[in-house]
């Protein structure tokens, strides 16, 4: 028998496919200039600051409330919009009813949209003489220039990446595995806890990281509900456009740079949960 | 489709239904596992009237062509799935499903694989894991939808065999569905032939075989020549000449003779009821096979031991030994 020499440990894996050099290259330039480049400059320009002086920035009571309310409700934003999503997609992969091809492209429309148009539009409906503001005044519930009007604009533009990142899976969820469970004497909700749900777990999962992430950067349609009361329904980004209109750069990328930590962290931990959920669901 | 029919499954039988694709074969098992409806007729399990029952009150053990596992879930907890999902008041102590899920995996030469998720296994692991599932809930009737179909040839017969020996072991009810002649008439005690929708004939793998209850039948069983024939004075005439075959009582006249390739031998063309010129011949497992071409230009399969090889173009007379008749 014949030794075969020990393999040079390389990054690259054999493969008869051509163009690893070229395709790496290529896909690390791409992301170092289009994003890791502006992310640099960034942390450069709030690194004039110092240490200390972007402390004395995230510790301001106005930028901590603003980024609580950002963080805050752009999560509690995603949970909701992944459970709304989930049933939207549900019953657009599972049921077949007329004007299903309708409602299917609908859920885009917050995707294509200009954010300021939704914005003016939530703000309308839910100001306190709009269609639905009017009725929620009369039962003392205000919406438009609270919080709560941030959450209706972030479930609203979070909707869209909750439907479309569990739809396919749910498409391809095999009848037989259903009918399996039944005949072993599963109810219909052991089935649908047990067996269909379970998997379709990491896809929930980057649904929420993708509303999550569009919630805490989003702008636009917020800032016509939210009412921006500082301490109240000012978000982080408003913040950053007011510095920067101030013509405090360094203050602005300050805060960017915190956000940014923030949101890396944040999707870090949730891209680990998914990681762990794939590995415990059987995705080998 | 299904047209009415009647089967009766005796207690402990291991009956395969046999028929081509699309003959409702597998429509007929999932009216009987409750996963579709029959629009009417009813399903009995002995005197207890099931139609009205839902899957889940069935307590039939299905198996899937594709095996259906929970692909999340172990191979211990695929096998504990219907021990844990019944009533609390029915469902057996941890340490007794523990057990059971051993003896299970004992069962199908499985045990140490416990812990592992399907993904892992191969396709013949998977679908024994798949029975050991459906074995766990001990049910009435152990229903398996072309079980081996997408298993390699060499899978497929150990399976068989194995499948085979466990039903021996435990003496399970168990009707399977098959378009494989060779697996229905190996692993079955009765044979069910299924044509659209139509249950052509229910006996033995010899019953069947020995006498198919139709041209359909005769066809699906195996390699046949239809032959025109003429019945008698109580024997079957080809080309004016008697053969060994007996006309059923009562048919007088223009039959279908039906023949399978070793119940034709080469002849001399002057005794032969058929003649024709050879094609090919070959060897397989010990026989010779004669492939012999008529004036109509059909291809006759002669199965002959006398391993004289023949060659291409040579012309030859064929003998009936045997056959069947259908009026």
């Amino acid at each position: 028998m014949v030794e075969t020499p020990r393999p040079k440990r390389t990054f690259r894996r054999p493969s008869v496919i051509p163009g690893f050099g070229i395709s790496f290259g290529y896909t690390l330039t791409c992301l170092g200039l289009i994003v890791l480049l502006p992310l640099a400059g960034l942390v450069v320009k709030a690194s004039g600051l110092g240490l200390s002086g972007i402390w004395e920035v995230a510790t301001d009571p106005r930028v901590a409330s603003a980024l609580r309310i950002s963080f805050g409700v752009s999560a509690l934003a995603a949970l909701v919009a992944s459970a709304f999503g989930f049933l939207v997609a549900w019953v657009l992969t599972r049921y077949r009813f007329p004007g299903r091809k309708l409602v299917d492209a609908a859920v885009d429309l917050p995707f294509a949209l200009p954010t300021a148009v939704a914005g003016i539009a939530l703000a309308s409906l839910y100001a306190p003489d709009g269609l639905v503001g009017a009725p929620l005044a009369k039962l003392g519930l205000q919406v438009a220039y609270t919080p709560v009007g941030i959450f209706i604009a972030m479930v609203f533009i979070g909707l869209p990446f909750a439907v479309r990142t569990v739809q396919p899976l749910i498409a391809e969820i095999d009848r037989e595995i259903e009918e399996a469970s039944a005949t072993l004497g599963a109810t219909r909700l052991a089935t649908l806890t047990r067996v269909v749900l379970p998997p379709l777990i990491p896809a929930v999962l980057t649904g929420f990281a993708l509303a999550f992430a569009r919630g805490v950067g989003e702008y636009g349609s917020i800032i016509f509900i939210a009412g921006n009361l500082p301490y109240v329904s000012e978000i982080a980004p408003l913040l950053i456009v007011i510095k920067l209109s101030e013509f405090d750069y360094g203050g602005a990328a300050a805060i960017a740079t915190i956000m940014l930590g923030i949101s890396f962290l944040t999707l870090l931990a949730i891209n680990l949960i998914q990681a762990w959920s794939r590995r415990r669901f059987g995705y080998v | 489709m299904l047209h009415d029919l009647s089967l009766d499954v005796r207690a402990g039988e291991l009956i395969g239904l046999l028929g081509p694709s699309g003959s409702g074969k597998t429509t007929l098992l999932r009216i009987i596992a409750g996963l579709d409806a029959p629009d009417r007729g009813r399903i009995l399990f002995g005197d207890d009237d099931a139609t009205g029952l839902a899957v889940q009150e069935r307590a039939v053990g299905f198996v899937f062509q594709h095996y259906a596992l929970f692909k999340h879930m172990s191979v211990a907890d695929n096998i504990a799935y219907g021990l844990n999902a019944r009533r609390r008041a029915d469902r057996p102590a941890k340490a007794e499903i523990k057990r059971r899920v051993g003896d299970l995996l004992d069962l199908i030469r499985l045990s140490g694989f416990g812990d592992r998720y399907p993904s892992q296994l191969s396709g013949g692991q998977r679908q024994r894991v798949a029975l050991a599932r459906a074995l766990a809930v001990e049910p009435r009737v152990l229903l398996l939808d072309e079980p081996f179909g997408a298993l390699d040839a060499q899978v497929r017969k150990d399976l068989r065999r194995w499948l085979r020996e466990i039903h021996d072991r435990t003496g399970q009810t168990t009707i399977f569905v098959t378009h494989d002649q060779d697996e229905a008439l190996e692993l079955s005690d009765r044979v069910a032939v299924l044509d659209r929708g139509r249950l052509e004939q229910v006996g033995t793998p010899d019953e069947v075989q020995e006498h198919p209850a139709s041209a359909t039948v005769m066809k699906f069983l195996g390699d046949s020549v239809e032959v025109a024939a003429i019945a008698e004075g109580g024997r079957v005439l080809v080309r004016g000449r008697a053969t060994p075959v007996v006309a059923p009582a009562g048919i007088i006249g223009p039959v279908r003779l039906y023949v399978r390739p070793w119940q034709l031998q080469l002849a001399e063309p002057e005794a032969a009821h058929l003649s024709g010129t050879v094609r090919s011949s070959y060897r397989t497992q010990g026989r010779q096979r004669i492939e012999v071409v008529d004036a109509e230009g059909r291809i006759l399969a002669v199965e002959d031991s006398d391993g004289v090889r023949y060659d291409a173009g040579h012309p030859v007379g064929l003998r009936i030994t045997g056959g069947h008749v259908f009026g």
